[in-house]
């Protein structure tokens, strides 16, 4: 839920990278940390154990610029990636603008990212919030491993598509970043299927981790316009 | 309208000054150093009296992860929530109200003060934004059909991004 402040001129949007435990959440936002101009970001805030495992969030506040003289400024959050710390991951969730699910490319991660991805759809549903009708991305991490599953497997079953249900978004929509793949689009059967821009990343090496949230940052300030 | 879609508040110039009045007037009541408003969502809504000297956005955040997490140790034991809490230091003490289930107010003080005289002036406070604040939102909800804030900034924001 995005805060508006006429007084000081802000808006203030929540980003929530989301995914299996391991995948790389944090690594994103240390990267964004360690990128951005120190006077356009605050602190990066880590409630982490002892072993560096993300306990309840990980928390970056960065200044994307200026649009119309007010101030845009995004709220990253990372959440346990971890299973067990499921009731602090849905509490990072209240309140979210838009979301990055960030998925572990290893083809014997690919459970654990189907685990990730199904447990997102039930804590969102739970608020009452629908996933498939707010900002959306799907950043694919960790591609320069050997045992990297291929894309079209990871988004068969990570993003396979969600049944369009309003008329006005039955209308091709081409994958700008991906040229011959669509993100709306028609099956044969007639039904029409939206998907979720992806993003492949080496978030280690800061690959894909600003294209990622450029993407859900933009789609979040298109809610707004 | 599903709550995930565009929704929004917004705070005018005079919400502010209205903000501002009765927390100031509350920090002189009760000789606290500082109290600032947190919303739910953890973004750092005002700040009044001293200027604190630590990261005001952190310690948003960081407050409204407490009090979320002490929301849910409340319904563990039966409660359906803890509308105040406080964290007594040596020095420094932070007491923190619930207001209109959306916003946190914290206040921070030190031996100048009682917990006592804080939590009675506390209460006439909280009454009063409680009513602010419930305005605010009911305004907010109400324009959710008017034009958005960047309405038409389409071009604006895709420039930002390139």
């Amino acid at each position: 839920m995005s805060m508006i402040n006429y007084a000081s001129r802000e808006i203030n949007c929540k980003i929530v990278y989301y995914g299996p435990g391991l995948g790389g959440k944090t690594t994103n936002l240390e990267h964004v940390y360690g990128q951005v101009e120190p006077d356009t970001r605050g602190k990066l805030i880590s409630l982490a154990t002892e072993t560096e495992r993300t306990l309840f969030f990980d928390f970056l506040p960065v200044d994307l610029g200026t649009i119309r003289g007010f101030k845009t400024r995004f709220h990253l959050y990372t959440v346990p990636g971890q299973v067990y710390y499921n009731a602090s991951r849905k509490l990072i969730l209240k309140g979210v603008d838009g979301i990055v699910f960030v998925g572990d490319s290893q083809l014997e991660r690919m459970e654990a990212n189907q685990e990730a991805m199904q447990n997102l759809y039930d804590n969102m549903a739970e608020y009452g919030y629908d996933l498939t009708s707010m900002p959306f991305v799907i950043q694919y991490n960790k591609r320069d491993l050997p045992n990297a599953s291929p894309i079209r497997d990871l988004q068969a079953a990570l993003n396979p598509g969600w049944e369009v249900t309003n008329p006005s978004r039955m209308r091709v929509m081409p994958d700008v970043a991906h040229p011959g793949e669509r993100l709306v689009e028609q099956l044969d059967s007639g039904e029409w299927i939206e998907r979720a821009p992806y993003i492949e990343a080496v978030a280690v090496n800061g690959d894909g981790v600003f294209d990622t949230l450029k993407v859900v940052s933009k789609l979040v300030l298109k809610t707004l316009a | 309208m599903p709550p995930s879609v565009s929704a929004s508040w917004s705070f005018t110039e005079d919400d502010f000054a209205a903000i501002t009045k009765a927390l100031d007037r509350f920090l002189s009541d009760c000789n606290a150093r500082c109290a600032l408003l947190v919303d739910r969502t953890g973004q750092l809504v005002a700040t009044v009296g001293e200027r604190p000297s630590f990261d005001p956005t952190a310690f948003a955040t960081l407050t409204a992860a407490d009090f979320s997490a002490n929301d849910q140790l409340a319904k563990l034991i039966g409660e359906n929530d803890f509308n105040s809490l406080f964290h007594q230091g040596e020095k420094e003490s932070m007491y923190l109200a619930d207001i209109s289930r959306r916003v946190i107010l914290v206040v921070l003080f030190d031996n100048r003060t009682t917990l006592g005289l804080v939590r009675l002036k506390l209460r006439h406070t909280v009454g009063e934004l409680s009513q602010l604040f419930d305005n605010v939102f009911t305004r907010s909800a109400q324009a959710a059909g008017a034009p958005n804030v960047l309405a038409g900034a389409d071009d604006e924001i895709d420039k930002l991004f390139q």
